[in-house]
């Protein structure tokens, strides 16, 4: 079981101590399409819960990227500024868009599990 | 078919780009070799090398241009239904006006009293504006819709500015606004509050409500909406709206459905733009030049920009700093605006006439609703009618059938027609946006819909492989828009290079 925690705008945390990992899910990358353009935060950057964090942009949609939960921003992915395909290929993994160190653990606590976002999705079909 | 030998389809010519074409010493023009000359007097910036532009004669030059221009196509060459741009015909009438001496050949820096019939026509066009909107003043200079957007924007930064309210600093959007409404209000400095909308395609009063509050400076709407839908409770908006001390701004994009029936002014509105290019029937071009004049309220009109027509004592002047307690925020435009897309639209709206201009908005709203009504057993009606202006359809009706809208609209140009817009307004999943105008006629809409249920029967027969190789009939086939947005190529430069 993945030990992820998503949102309603399909973004995905996962933390290791305080650190969280952020990125967005494969529903999203598939609803995008071919993804050609990503901005990432600089680490520094104060996020506020649901602040728009990085932006996305494919053949047919510009978005922005909401962070999770508040914190500090430790680190930007520079590979897939470089790469903006490999959002598609790996949106769970590889390409994940920033890291940041959290400023309210307990925040997670609004965010969705597997089970509970898998259940989301169907709801959108 | 096997490919042809030189690569062209018959007419349809493989062009080069013209720089390709350079034949270095070949001339369209025969000049005498020039006198022996005192490079002193060039200032001490003698050219320092060749300057890049190709050697070509005059027939190649004149093959060129016009090999490109039949791989156009514009609403001169067929139909061309692009939802949310109003791509009507732009009469022969307008384009002989402004070809008159008298107007084409004019200065803008001609002393004012030689150009007092150019300032009437400003004038006049500006007094017809503010006479189909109500509203008390009109800047004339902004350059295109968004620019139009810009300026109402500034307007109302500078009215709050003005009464110590620079803090400000929020704009809300709704998601079925145009599209380029966010990228203005960021470009001015302000950051962008989204607003759902509702089932019916309309603007979340509770939700707009619940996010109004003493940072928001404006609200911005588009009315009737991108999903072609007039926003039923705009008075009830307005209202909350101002009760905030904030400011309603109107995107006017899709004016043409209401032009002669609505005065924006009763709606509560403060400011909105005017797509000349749209609404008046003044030709798009490729990509400009477009006018997007902007009405202001009496609360805003103080700070419209610089240059504007008033009446003197010896005739029409055009102020061009602070005057009258005016305080205007800056200047929008060079010059005076686009003068020669005001002639076209006056020409227009003076040559329609009251009865015409309203004439006009009722067959868009009839075209529309031809085309709902007509395809909405063929394709998903996103919201039951009646519509205003366009038709909004979403690809429910591709679901299983492994072709997706880019697809269906790919398919659409070997049909020779423009393609609808597609995924736009992003409220429903893969939108197919029409929009007819009222300039096209019930034959050429019953083509159009006779072609559009032809691919939609095709499309659920199973035919997915056939959708995903068009266009087949192009000069190009499927361009790799991915590859192209990746790594795009944004100029030509020569081999050595």
């Amino acid at each position: 079981m993945s030990s992820k925690r998503f949102t309603k705008d399909h973004e995905w945390i996962e933390v290791a101590g305080d650190i969280g990992t952020v990125g967005i899910s494969d529903y999203a990358q598939h609803a995008l399409g071919d993804v050609v353009f990503v901005e990432v935060p600089d680490a520094g950057r104060e996020i506020a819960k649901g602040g728009e964090a990085a932006v996305v942009e494919s053949v047919k949609a510009a978005s922005e990227v909401y962070s999770p939960v508040s914190g500090v921003v430790t680190a930007g992915n520079a590979a897939i500024v470089d790469q903006p395909g490999l959002v598609n290929e790996a949106a769970e993994g590889a390409a994940w868009f920033f890291k940041l160190k959290l400023a309210n653990p307990v925040e997670l606590d609004d965010l969705m599990d597997q089970a509970a976002y898998d259940a989301y999705l169907k709801t959108l079909e | 078919m096997s490919e042809t030998i030189s690569g062209n389809r018959a007419l349809q010519i493989e062009e080069k780009l013209i720089f390709e074409l350079d034949n270095p010493g070949c001339v369209a023009i025969d000049l005498p070799e020039p006198a022996p000359f005192d490079l002193d007097r060039l200032g001490g910036a003698p050219r320092r090398g060749r300057v890049a532009l190709p050697d070509l004669s005059e027939p190649q030059v004149v093959r060129h241009y016009t090999r490109l221009s039949q791989k156009n196509y514009g609403i001169d060459s067929g139909f061309y239904p692009l939802g949310s741009c109003t791509m009507k015909h732009n009469p022969r009438l307008s384009e002989k006006v402004a070809r008159l001496p008298g107007l084409a050949d004019l200065h803008p820096l001609q002393p004012q009293k030689t150009v007092q019939g150019a300032l009437e026509v400003i004038d006049t066009l500006a007094h017809w504006l503010k006479e189909l909107t109500g509203m008390p003043a009109v800047a004339m200079s902004p350059a295109a819709g968004a620019h139009g957007e810009w300026c109402g924007l500034m307007a109302i930064r500078s009215a709050h500015e003005d009464r110590g309210e620079g803090h400000r600093k929020r704009v809300l959007v709704p998601e079925s606004a145009h599209g380029t409404n966010p990228a203005s209000a960021a470009m001015c400095g302000y950051t962008v509050d989204s607003i759902p909308a509702l089932e019916n395609g309309r603007v979340d009063l509770a939700a707009l409500k619940a996010k109004l509050g003493p940072d928001v400076a404006c609200l911005m709407l588009t009315n009737p909406n991108t999903c072609g839908l007039f926003e039923t409770e705009i008075v009830e908006i307005a209202a909350a709206v101002h009760g905030t001390g904030a400011y309603f701004y109107c995107d006017g994009a899709n004016f043409n459905a209401i032009v002669g029936r609505v005065k924006i002014a009763d709606l509560g509105i403060d400011t909105m733009h005017i797509n000349l290019h749209k609404t008046f029937a003044t030709p798009h071009g490729g990509g400009g030049p477009g006018a997007g004049p902007t009405v202001l309220s009496a609360a805003l009109a103080p700070y419209a920009p610089v240059p504007y027509v008033v009446h003197g004592a010896d005739g029409l002047e055009l102020v061009e700093g602070k005057r009258d307690g005016a305080k205007p925020f800056g200047r929008v435009k060079g010059f005076h605006g686009q003068f020669g897309v005001f002639i076209r639209a006056l020409a227009y709206i003076q040559s329609m006439g009251a009865d015409g201009l309203r004439q006009a908005s009722a067959d868009a709203v009839l075209n529309a609703n031809y085309l709902l009504a007509s395809l909405k057993e063929d394709l998903s009606a996103s919201f039951d009618g009646p519509c205003m202006h366009e038709a909004l359809f979403d690809d429910r009706f591709l679901k299983d059938t492994g072709i997706t809208t880019l697809d269906f609209a790919k398919a659409m140009i070997d049909e020779g027609y423009h393609p609808m817009t597609m995924y736009f307004p992003l409220v429903v999943h893969g939108a197919l946006l029409m929009e007819p105008t009222e300039t096209e006629s019930k034959d050429t809409l019953d083509q159009y819909i006779a072609v559009v249920r032809g691919l939609a029967a095709r499309a659920r027969a199973g035919a997915a492989e056939d959708f995903k190789a068009a266009p087949r009939l192009t000069p190009r086939r499927r361009l790799d828009e991915t590859l192209a947005a990746r790594s795009p190529v944004l100029r030509w430069k020569p081999a050595a290079e």
